[in-house]
């Protein structure tokens, strides 16, 4: 019988504890070594599209935008109801921005080139009645819903975009179209928007539903507060 | 009389085996149910989030269960010895290097698990959502897929190492390879076995 030397229990609790305490620690390392995984994920990204993005969705299949019958509908309390093609949504004047994407489940894709319109200018086609305080969006992608006060969607980077990093936006992203606001998590930016209800009250969208906050802000929602 | 060459030393029991790929065709259906639901490019592809994360959820609860089955009804001794088998890390009837491999496959399982189960509840539950959970379940992907490719290679293309292969299917490995590459314990295993075994059908594990 020889003397046996434990190293081998050491190394699995060892990585184990790491593991387990990574709970702690992940992000804020993750962030020092951004410059380098991101150099990684960059390189990652030409041989696959990851690109720092995750495609989430709650139902079978993504929606498909046909460009001959898609439309996107302005009701509710509003004077005149909308129905805007694609073609006449990217007639409107157009808005650029760079932001950061941070979704709530604690990844966060940097510059981030969207364009679009802004809900200034589409729901001035619609003349939103005084009674009006929100706005409910509806994708393709039944049942998600999620909706913004009014106030919130004209802040100055809130944006309906349809096109990402200089190409139109893709199917994964929200084709044909998808809210933007940088300064929530991005469960409230739906994707596939094909109807906007302007509403009395903010009604709650399926994440909200399911526990998570109204009022997204980054950092300061959902157990966040840096 | 036998020729080195058809002498058979056993290398792997039934439950160790049975313990291997359980845990192996896991390992590859969480994968590849769960690249796909990591990647945009597959998951646009394939676009079935929501059946590829039930298949992804219930893989690990089935590997979950079949692990407890194999402790149960298996050969508890064996595991047992192979724990205290792997403690030791001096090369045996593993090298080096199997041993290191089977002790982070052991701890990554543990994580992923750990890690899991939070992503799964803190969807339900919002206070149980922590956001670096699901960093260090992509960071064990990354490590596991590694170790995971230098498995196979070694398994199955390297031509010195991959007879070894047979020792995880079948259970044995001709004496000679084993010689060659596992000297001491072919020797030690020689010397108990005497001779050589029958062929595998008959191997009471």
């Amino acid at each position: 019988m020889h003397e046996t030397r434990p190293y081998g229990r050491r190394a699995f609790f060892g990585l184990v504890a790491g593991g387990v305490s990574a709970l702690w620690w992940a992000n804020p390392v993750s962030r020092v070594l951004a410059p380098l995984t991101s150099q990684f994920s960059q390189l990652a990204g030409d041989l696959l599209p990851i690109g720092g993005w995750r495609i989430y969705t709650i139902s079978g299949s993504m929606p498909l935008f046909d460009e001959s019958v898609w439309r996107l509908e302005i009701g509710g309390l509003v004077r005149k109801p909308v129905s805007l093609t694609y073609e006449q949504l990217t007639a409107l004047p157009a808005a650029r921005q760079v932001t950061t994407f941070h979704c709530v489940t604690g990844w966060t894709v940097k510059n981030v080139r969207w364009h679009g319109v802004r809900f200034k200018d589409l729901l001035a086609l619609a003349e939103p009645m005084p009674s009006a305080t929100a706005i409910e969006f509806v994708s393709m992608e039944e049942p998600y819903t999620d909706s913004l006060t009014l106030d919130q969607a004209l802040l100055p980077n809130v944006m309906l975009a349809y096109g990402m990093d200089g190409a139109p936006l893709s199917r994964p992203h929200g084709s044909p179209a998808r809210v933007v606001i940088p300064e929530m998590y991005g469960y409230k930016g739906v994707k596939w928007l094909t109807k906007m209800n302007l509403v009395a009250k903010e009604p709650t969208g399926y994440w909200e539903n399911l526990g998570y906050d109204q009022n997204a802000w980054v950092g300061r929602s959902n157990g966040y507060n840096s | 009389m036998a020729t080195t060459a058809e002498r058979r030393l056993p290398r792997f029991g039934r439950t160790e085996r049975a313990l291997h790929w359980v845990h192996a065709s896991a390992f590859m259906i969480l994968l590849v149910t769960g690249l796909c639901l990591y990647l945009p490019s597959l998951a646009e592809a394939v676009g079935r989030r929501p059946l590829l994360k039930s298949i992804h959820i219930y893989t690990a609860v089935a590997w979950a269960i079949a692990l407890v089955v194999i402790f149960t009804f298996g050969n508890r001794r064996q595991l047992l010895s192979d724990v205290r088998e792997l403690d030791d890390l001096r090369p045996g009837r593993m090298n080096v290097g199997q041993k290191v491999n089977a002790i982070a496959t052991a701890a990554f399982a543990i994580l992923f698990a750990v890690t899991g189960f939070f992503l799964w509840y803190g969807e339900r539950d919002t206070r149980f959502r922590l956001p670096n959970a699901l960093l260090v379940h992509d960071w064990l992907m990354y490590v596991s897929l590694i170790l995971f490719l230098g498995h196979l290679f070694l398994a199955v293309i390297y031509p010195k190492t991959r007879h070894s292969l047979s020792g995880i299917t079948r259970g044995w490995v001709d004496e000679d390879w084993a010689l060659r590459n596992h000297r001491d314990w072919a020797k030690e295993a020689i010397a108990q076995e005497g001779q050589a075994l029958e062929p595998a059908g008959s191997e009471i594990a």
